[in-house]
């Protein structure tokens, strides 16, 4: 089967307050150096090897309903061949 | 005139809804479940609020994939009006039917008050009773009212009069130039943050919400009387 490894991030555009309560905790706790923290979401699906067109199903469900275009991208990482 | 409160497991608003159609306007209502293809009998459609399909994925996604949602975008086409609260605004959002997103709320908190709302445009079938510029209260109760476009949308919104409703001084969640509820272009579908539907009796705070469901009554009764 195949492996889908998914990573959904906030645009650059977007403030992410999440990402930043993040970041100043750990500067109060001595972590200086950090210069920024953005906070996003991993996704993790198996496919069944039998799919055609494994990029063609992957790009239609993130569009569809994985993420949200209007204020996040996504980048993915398929590995064919994985053993249950 | 007969309204439909939409419900998905989750939704939590809608007794409030039905309380002011019912009660307050003294108009038809009924519940319309998630799997309901067809609401053809209704002539406006109101999507409460709650947390639909428990927020997962992002508030409002999983609900935009319901059959209920196809049968909305359909209808919104043909001019009904749809009006969307809370979750029901952030549902509309994710079904592409407004334009933008609702982000978490700047400071990462649950928003339970009531704020002062200023009504930037009387010039919708959901506002035409209330004076622009009036200031009324509302409650808000959101962890995800925090209204997001870019640029490009939000000049979009402006041109063409599609911001409807503000915050009054203090924003409460860190949404784009104050944005409180706004319509898509042809105006006859508006999503809001505050909850009308729960400032309708003075005895309980406000009853400012009332005119915005009177707004959509009148308009629906002035354009059957033309049609008779």
């Amino acid at each position: 089967m195949y492996k889908v490894k998914i990573y959904v991030t906030l645009k650059n555009s977007v403030i992410d307050p999440q990402g930043s309560a993040a970041k100043q905790t750990l500067e109060t706790m001595g972590y200086k150096e950090i210069e920024e923290l953005r906070i996003g979401k991993y996704i993790e699906i198996t496919i069944d090897e039998s799919v055609k067109n494994v990029d063609e199903m992957v790009n239609e469900f993130c569009h569809k309903l994985l993420v949200n275009p209007v204020v996040e991208n996504y980048r993915y990482e398929i590995e064919a061949g994985v053993k249950q | 005139m007969k309204f439909a409160v939409l419900v998905f497991p989750g939704t939590n608003g809608h007794l409030d809804m039905y309380h002011a159609v019912k009660d307050k306007l003294g108009e038809e209502v009924e519940f319309v479940q998630h799997d309901t293809k067809n609401l053809d009998e209704y002539e406006a459609i109101l999507i409460p609020g709650g947390s639909s399909y428990g927020d997962y994925l992002r508030a409002g996604a999983i609900a935009r994939q319901t059959p209920i949602m196809k049968e909305v975008a359909r209808v919104a086409k043909e001019g009904k009006p749809i009006l969307g609260i809370g979750n029901g605004f952030q549902i509309l959002l994710e079904a592409g039917l407004l334009p933008g997103a609702m982000l978490q709320n700047k400071s990462l908190k649950f928003t339970c008050q009531t704020v002062q709302i200023v009504v930037h445009n009387n010039d919708t079938i959901f506002s035409r009773q209330y004076t622009n510029g009036e200031v009324i209260d509302l409650p808000i109760a959101h962890s995800v009212g925090n209204y997001y476009c870019d640029e490009k949308t939000l000049q979009e919104l402006k041109n063409n009069n599609q911001i409807v409703f503000t915050y009054n001084g203090t924003n409460p969640n860190g949404s784009i130039e104050n944005i409180a509820g706004i319509t898509n272009k042809q105006g006859n579908v508006l999503g809001i943050m505050p909850h009308p539907e729960r400032a309708v009796d003075k005895r309980l705070g406000s009853n400012d919400g009332l005119k915005l469901f009177k707004s959509i009554v009148q308009q629906w009764r002035e354009a059957n009387a033309v049609k008779a």
